[in-house]
């Protein structure tokens, strides 16, 4: 016998043919698995979708983001170097100067801060700047008109033929600026453009001393041009001579990288969906195959060997999974349509969406391998099942089936870690992820455990029949504590994770209200014109709260080795941004409310002789690689300034107020060249907007930002992030409903024959209600009190090691969640009683039965 | 005539808890290809068991069990599904059918099994002698206790195997139904010329049989032929 009967003649068709005779038959069963997987795939496509073919418009729009091939920028007017290579390069194409100004509109008695762009040449080079009426795009030119942001002149109720007041000139409006390369509707909001010709900007009165420029020129080369080579070989000889350049392939990597990052965030929102879907697929099939076990024993009976009653049921489930897997991509392209208009102000072009076809690849692949996986566990029991089992029921599974089990739940831990580094490219996130789903899974089977021990151990006897029936069912055979309480735990924690987050992250932008906070920012303040300045805002009975200094210098040697030297030095890891940026620096004697000493000694005062101890931001001192004690060399301007590291700050720049990475001690810089800051408070928006009219009037080169506006502003951005966070928060928290709808709706299949036991036995409707009602009810609570513990904690180390900062707990998940979540599970629990108490018993057995 | 059973020495025990529960000790006896064979006794006396271990549903602890010609030890799991599915048919005391498949596609799966062609024609011929030909369609929900037991009985035919083991056949039937159960049982086994072991403590049905095999708390009590043809 062993050596003829060794194989089965039933094949692959056969397989096919049982898989399918039985899952049509179980289908229902299985709808909930089909609905976790679709949710998860769909959440996952649709980012990676619209992620594809934002990356793919980035590039292919490179130039018209940029408006020219490539650009040279620079703080200043070029110097002669500078000037010589734009010569060795052909010269520019176009050239812009920008900075920001307050514009006054005189027809309308409003002033804003704006950006100025004034502009010559044929920029943009490619791409359009769009107008109304479209003629004005080059008429402005002509006879001098401004274009002026289509918002601002929306919000002003300005119109073609107003003017517009910049410094000293005042331009005619040429038309509306509908949109121009390179900006988002984000950026124009803080400060909106006005564009004017350049030769009319001198005449503005506003290109002096401390005011903050930006100079562009804008190129365009010959197709045989290698923009990489040019880059590597020309940005670090205009960095040495302060200035940039930008090609438009870099631009279009930097722009990836930023928009990556976002992909990267939403990717894993999506792919914590997915989990939880993947938790479903797991709790249903484990349920699903405890039922179909006994089936399994049959065929084995018949004569199915263990690798065809196994693969019976693998072939359903990857069915089912590939069914899943195209719905949910189908679903996900149809969802990335959504995205650029949740998206639309944070990007800078309009997306054009085409079919990727990695996304739809990877939903399929993702939709079958998943469900196979996260099957895998129960379906392990197939294989290790007796045939025995037809004659007797045998509780224990057989011991080489722990191996199975440990490598199959090696395998999911593997496949979490390798999608997770593959979403987030960073080892130590990929590990904290896995880390903290593991965590989170042990302690919540830990609790489970020991729940069902306590019970069990000080069970009680006193109880009515009903709390006691209810008590028992959380810990007698075929229980499903430790699966319900899972799904409910890991769903809320979740969910909870993600309101917890959000609250950081919104807590950290909000302004501390108080009498000392300012809400009126004056910047570009020349020292001449300080005193008069202070004179139109104290007569109104308003206070000057901060007037700050500020000088702007540069890096000239760190540790007695002067920057070019460093540049040049291949293996320094000094950060680059150090050696080439203008420092704004302030003197003063005391710290602040945002900072606090970190290391060294706080000094108020220069004293005469030695160098000069100045304080550090700590990720100044980080990126430039010094201590206290190191020693930093200045150029003021024209005048070298021996420094030393006097001590290192930590500084919250999350605080809406002027901070500082470097600070001098008083005493040092009093008559360096400078300009100031001051700060007061208006108590109205009206009283607010007549001060700055009239601040404008008296003194065009002052910019004012109004921190009223600005918060309203964050506050709006912030709702808008909030919004695409809670739009993708939804996946996660569909999945998790339909997970727990999966998990308490599979378990009914448990209590089904119970009840009708204890009905056929005389319990009444009410009581058989009660014993569900109770039993639901204890797992709800706990699983949702546990999952929002855990999310706290989490959210608590989340806030001190990733956000750095204080986190004070909101009550809402507390207060909604938790209730809201005990509730759902105890309707869906007792929606499963529902066909026991109204049909007669046998009905129910034969109907649940097959 | 040749055994087409031959069970020699065999025992068989379970732990429960700390204790060992000895369920068969010392059974030895054969049976011959095409008689009819029952094993009786009161319940927990290791009728079922016996049965398990003879159609190779479970191992002995020791002792041998022949059956068509290989020796049960020397098979792994799978050669001894293979076995069963090629000599073996079951009916069973709640006649086991897959609930999520017809009464057509239950008789068919072990002749599916085996890869033969003729499957459906074959099963439906099968529920035609068994009286459900109206009824093929049907899943076990859809059909009485008697009728299940007929499907299963269609079913056990179905491979025409060399052995038939049948555990508590008429035991979830009321006696008019199980009287039926029980005659076409018989007559098919008749008609095939097949092995016939049951396990009951009905002795009328016992009576039915060539020989019986009387237990008593895991041991032969006696092994008699009887009348019966």
């Amino acid at each position: 016998m062993s050596g003829t009967a060794s194989n089965s003649k039933a094949g692959l068709s056969w397989l096919l043919k049982m898989a399918w005779r039985d899952g049509k038959a179980s289908g229902r069963r299985l709808f909930l698995f089909m609905a976790s997987i679709i949710l998860g795939i769909a959440a996952l496509v649709s980012i990676q979708s619209f992620s594809d073919n934002l990356e793919e418009n980035i590039v292919l729009q490179s130039k018209a983001l940029m408006g020219a091939d490539y650009i040279i920028d620079s703080n200043h007017l070029p110097n002669e170097k500078v000037q010589a290579i734009i010569d060795s390069l052909g010269g520019a194409a176009g050239r812009e100067v920008n900075f920001a100004s307050m514009a006054s509109f005189p027809e309308k008695n409003a002033t804003k801060l704006v950006q100025v762009r004034g502009i010559e040449g044929g920029f943009p080079l490619y791409g359009e700047l769009e107008t109304t009426p479209a003629i004005a795009a080059t008429a402005y030119q002509g006879y001098g008109g401004a274009l002026v942001d289509a918002t601002m002149m929306l919000q002003f109720g300005l119109k073609q033929g107003d003017s517009v007041k910049i410094g000293e000139t005042t331009f005619p409006i040429a038309g509306r600026l509908d949109s121009a390369p390179g900006s988002t509707a984000l950026t124009s909001s803080v400060a909106p453009a006005i564009i004017v010709p350049y030769r009319f900007i001198e005449g503005t009165g506003l290109l002096q001393l401390g005011s903050r420029q930006e100079y562009s020129y804008y190129f365009k080369s010959s197709p045989d041009l290698d923009l990489e080579e040019m880059d590597k070989t020309l940005d670090p000889v205009l960095d040495a001579e302060g200035a940039d350049l930008d090609t438009h392939t870099s631009t279009s990597r930097r722009l990836g990288r930023r928009y990556d990052n976002v992909g990267k965030f939403l990717n894993l929102v999506a792919f914590i969906a997915l989990l939880l879907g993947c938790v479903g697929i797991a709790s249903s099939v484990h349920i699903y195959i405890k039922e179909k076990l006994r089936a399994v024993a049959i065929l084995k009976c018949l004569g199915a060997t263990r690798k065809q009653s196994f693969f019976i049921y693998l072939l359903q489930i990857a069915g089912m999974g590939l069914a899943g897997g195209i719905i949910g991509t189908v679903g996900g392209l149809i969802l990335q349509l959504l995205f650029p208009v949740i998206l639309g102000e944070f990007l800078p072009f309009e997306v054009q969406l085409t079919l990727a076809v990695k996304p739809i690849v990877m939903g399929l692949l993702l939709g079958v391998f998943l469900s196979v996986l996260f099957a895998m566990l129960p379906l392990m029991g197939t294989w290790y099942v007796s045939p025995l089992q037809v004659l007797r029921v045998q509780e224990h599974t057989p011991k080489s089936s722990r191996r199975a089990y440990f490598m199959i739940l090696g395998s999911i831990l593997l496949f979490i870690f390798l999608f997770s580094l593959w979403l987030l490219q960073r080892l130590q996130y990929a590990l904290a992820f896995v880390a903290g789903i593991v965590v989170t899974f042990a302690i919540l089977a830990g609790i489970a455990a020991l729940f069902m021990k306590l019970v069990k151990k000080y069970f009680p006897n006193s109880w009515s029949f009903t709390a006691r029936q209810s008590l028992l069912n959380l810990f007698r055979p075929n229980n499903q504590t430790m699966t319900l309480l899972l799904a409910i735990g890991v769903g809320t924690f979740l969910i909870s994770t993600l309101y917890f987050t959000k609250d950081i992250l919104l807590a950290k932008a909000t302004l501390e209200e108080n009498a000392n906070s300012p809400n009126l920012m004056l910047l570009d303040v020349q020292t001449e014109q300080r005193d008069s300045v202070a004179r139109n805002i104290t007569p109104r009975g308003l206070r000057i709260i901060d007037n700050i200094p500020i000088v702007t210098m540069r890096v000239q040697s760190i540790k007695g080795r002067p920057v070019d030297d460093i540049r040049e030095d291949t293996t320094s890891t000094i950060n680059q941004w150090i050696l080439n940026h203008e420092f704004r620096v302030t003197y003063r004697d005391s710290l602040i409310a945002s900072e606090s000493l970190i290391s060294g000694k706080w000094t108020p005062e220069m004293t005469p002789g030695g160098a000069i101890p100045i304080s550090l931001a700590d990720n100044v001192a980080i990126d430039a690689q010094v201590a206290v004690g190191d020693t930093i060399d200045f150029n003021v301007q024209g005048v070298l300034m021996k420094t030393v590291v006097g001590s290192i700050r930590y500084v919250d720049w999350g605080r809406m107020q002027l901070n500082f990475s470097i600070v001098f001690p008083k005493g040092v810089l009093e008559n360096a060249p400078q300009f100031h800051v001051l700060t007061t408070k208006t108590p109205s928006a009206k009283a607010s907007a007549q001060l700055q009219r009239e601040l404008v009037r008296a003194f065009p080169n002052v910019s004012i930002i109004d921190l009223r506006q600005i918060l309203s502003l964050i506050e709006g951005i912030l709702d808008k992030i909030a919004w695409v966070i809670n739009f993708m928060a939804f996946f996660s928290i569909l999945t998790g409903i339909i997970v727990l709808i999966g998990a308490v709706r599979t378990s009914k299949y448990q209590r089904i024959k119970e009840s009708v036991l204890l009905r056929t036995l005389g319990a009444k409707n009410a009581q058989i209600l009660k014993i569900t009602a109770l039993e639901y009810l204890y797992l709800g609570i706990l699983g949702s009190l546990f999952g929002i513990l855990l999310s706290l904690l989490s959210s608590m180390l989340l806030a001190a090691l990733v956000f750095e900062t204080a986190f004070t707990p909101s009550w809402i998940p507390f207060l909604i969640l938790l209730p809201g979540i005990t509730l759902l599970v105890l309707a869906i629990g007792l929606s499963n009683s529902r066909s026991v108490l109204n049909s007669p018993p046998l009905e129910v057995l034969r109907k649940e039965g097959r | 005539m040749t055994n087409i059973l031959n069970v020699q020495q065999l025992k068989k025990t379970y732990s429960s808890g700390t204790k060992t529960i000895t369920v068969l000790d010392d059974i030895t006896f054969s049976v011959f290809r095409g008689d009819t064979f029952a094993i009786v006794g009161p319940s927990g006396s290791g009728k079922t068991t016996l049965l398990g271990l003879c159609a190779g549903l479970d191992q002995a602890d020791a002792g041998s069990i022949e059956l068509c010609g290989s020796q049960m030890a020397h098979l792994n799991e799978d050669q001894r599904a293979l076995l069963r599915n090629k000599e073996v048919g079951f009916i069973f005391q709640d006649f086991q059918l897959l609930p999520t498949l017809t009464a057509l596609e239950n008789v068919s799966v072990p002749l599916e099994l085996q890869g033969a062609n003729h499957a459906r024609q074959f099963a439906n011929e099968l529920l035609g002698k068994v009286g459900l030909a109206d009824r093929s369609h049907h899943y076990p929900s859809q059909l009485s206790g008697g009728e299940q037991q007929r499907v299963a009985l269609a079913r056990a035919f179905s491979n025409s195997p060399s052995i038939l083991f049948a555990d508590e056949p008429t035991g979830n039937l009321d006696e008019e139904t199980g009287e039926k159960v029980v005659q076409l049982l018989f007559d098919l086994n008749r008609e095939a010329g097949t092995t016939l072991v049951i396990v009951t403590h009905d002795p009328d049905l016992a009576k039915r049989t060539q020989h019986i095999l009387r237990l008593k708390g895991g041991k032969i009590l006696e092994n008699v032929s009887t009348m019966a043809t």
